[in-house]
């Protein structure tokens, strides 16, 4: 967004030769994502080979497929490896996802992620403008009113996976919550449900970080936007 | 959300972009220059203060904003990509030779978690006899023989380890203990689970009667189709878990385990052993012999 404004800016504010830099992505935040980012992975690929072993949502006898799974996006060549590779990265999963979500309310940071109703009139503009090349919205704050939604639904995917999760490993110690879920059936189901959810927003977030570039992907490693938006 | 902060006043990025750009216009609406063409003076102030060019400044929430040169943001990037290179080590899974070890922990983890969670005295919720599935679709599961061919009259369980009465035990003397009915759901690994109806004997009360010492740590069990498997004693005690001989009111029938079988609904169906041959209460499980799936990569504790 090379405007004449921001050029003016820059020629008149800045001491030649310094470049503006803002802290978007403090280390707890990075490392949750990254971490989440190798665990959200192996989870939905296990995943699919453990949903192969009874790809159904009905009962065993008479058994009624709802999708098999292809056998090359699955990982642990079996159910047992796949099992092996999902307990292993659960644990990688909500440590991470707590680690974020703890973090974000001790600093009161979810402010600026959290999707709030006032968000809701922003989402249109912004998608028209990704998706229908309409006009871009002004530049208000780090993250716009589509990004809220889609970053505030994955922690919502999140929560959800984890919860199900619980349920399908220990129904029978975590009973109440298996009741609150409506019981085995639902919790798998809505343990796919979530998995969906994921799996809807995982291209959306790749195909904007690659139009962004690499600044604003350089800015997810280091913490450290070069000229944000914001700032013009 | 845009909290509206009110940028430092040494902060020259912010001072300049609010100046040039008010929150009400868009970014691409150009500041007007002055009449004559010249760009108006909006930076004397930091030309006065050149140390502010330094000094922290902040974003819409609060993101602390520097200008820097080129040298320092390649010095500050540097000491940041340093602090996320421990995250490579999970790179440690893609390596062959590393990955099966790491897995086995991870199993190791959730188990240890498993059986720190396991509620001895928490129970499964009973379903009604509405609810139980019709005994024609309670599946048959076997790995080898579906009828492993026992010799139900002559069958005796072989009772070993740390019991004072060890020997072999008529299934009539394990009946003549109480009789426990339960409508409980069975989960297989593979993710399809059934509620059945389950008759037989608490798997304590029989221990007790054959003075198992209780505070040993596993129950073996072996079967006549050389299946076998190993259970912690908390989940054998457990008030649910059964030396199940009924189902649905009838003997068990021998592609369901007859004449005896576990019946544990704290546990996965691989734990449930069918056709029980012998039993043994220890402390120490016969090397790589902790069960027939679990030696093969499954999860030993297979707790629900």
């Amino acid at each position: 967004m090379a405007t004449s404004a921001a050029i003016v800016k820059s020629n008149q504010s800045k001491k030649p030769d310094t470049i503006t830099i803002a802290y978007e992505h403090p280390l707890i935040v990075r490392v949750a994502h990254w971490l989440n980012a190798v665990a959200v992975f192996v989870l939905i690929t296990s995943g699919l080979r453990i949903f192969r072993a009874f790809p159904s949502f009905g009962p065993k006898i008479p058994q009624q497929n709802f999708w098999v799974p292809p056998s090359g996006i699955a990982l642990g060549g079996w159910l047992a490896g796949a099992l092996q590779w999902h307990f292993t990265f659960m644990w990688i999963f909500v440590g991470s996802g707590l680690m974020y979500v703890v973090y974000q309310v001790v600093t009161g940071h979810w402010r600026q992620v959290l999707f709030m109703p006032r968000d809701i009139k922003g989402v249109w503009p912004m998608a028209r403008h990704y998706f229908l090349f309409g006009k871009k919205p002004p530049v208000e704050a780090a993250y716009n009113p589509l990004q809220k939604l889609a970053y505030s639904s994955t922690i919502f995917f999140g929560a959800m996976s984890f919860l199900t999760g619980l349920v399908l490993y220990k129904p029978v110690q975590f009973w109440w919550l298996t009741w609150m879920l409506g019981g085995f059936h639902f919790a798998r189901i809505w343990h796919f449900v979530a998995t969906c959810g994921f799996v809807a927003f995982i291209p959306g977030h790749l195909i904007m970080v690659l139009l962004h570039g690499w600044n604003n992907f350089y800015s997810m490693m280091t913490g450290w936007k070069r000229d944000p938006e914001y700032l013009d | 959300m845009p909290d509206e902060t009110q940028p430092a006043e040494n902060c020259p990025s912010q001072a300049g972009a609010k100046e040039s750009v008010p929150a009400s216009e868009t970014a691409e609406a150009p500041k007007p220059l002055d009449a004559d063409g010249e760009i108006p003076p909006v930076d004397e102030p930091q030309q006065e203060q050149p140390a502010a060019y330094a000094s922290a400044c902040s974003g819409p929430a609060g993101e602390e904003v520097r200008d820097v040169t080129p040298r320092e943001r390649g010095r500050i990037n540097r000491r940041e990509l340093l602090k996320l290179v421990p995250i490579i080590a999970i790179g440690a899974f893609a390596i062959p030779k590393l990955q099966e070890p790491l897995l086995m922990d991870g199993l190791a983890l959730s188990d240890w978690a498993s059986a720190k969670l396991f509620g001895r005295h928490r129970l499964e919720p009973t379903y009604s006899n509405s609810e139980v599935a019709p005994f024609d679709r309670f599946p048959y599961n076997y790995y080898d023989v579906l009828d492993p061919e026992v010799d139900l009259d002559r069958w005796t369980l072989t009772v070993e380890g740390l019991v004072k009465r060890p020997g072999e035990y008529k299934l009539q003397q394990i009946q003549a203990l109480p009789k426990v009915v339960q409508n409980t759901r069975h989960v297989c690994v593979e993710g399809w689970d059934v509620i059945g109806n389950f008759g037989g004997t608490r798997a304590s009360d029989f221990l007790r009667s054959v003075g198992a010492n209780l505070t040993a740590r596993y129950l073996e069990v072996e079967c006549a189709d050389e299946y076998y498997e190993s259970i912690d004693m908390a989940t054998v005690l457990h008030p649910q878990t059964l030396f199940c001989y009924e189902m649905y009111g009838q003997s068990l029938d021998r592609g369901h385990g007859a004449p005896l079988r576990l019946q544990m609904p704290t546990k996965l169906g691989y734990k449930q052993a069918k056709y029980l041959d012998t039993i043994r209460v220890t402390n120490v499980l016969k090397g790589g012999k902790r069960g027939y799936w679990e030696d093969q990569g499954y999860d030993w504790f297979g707790g629900l």
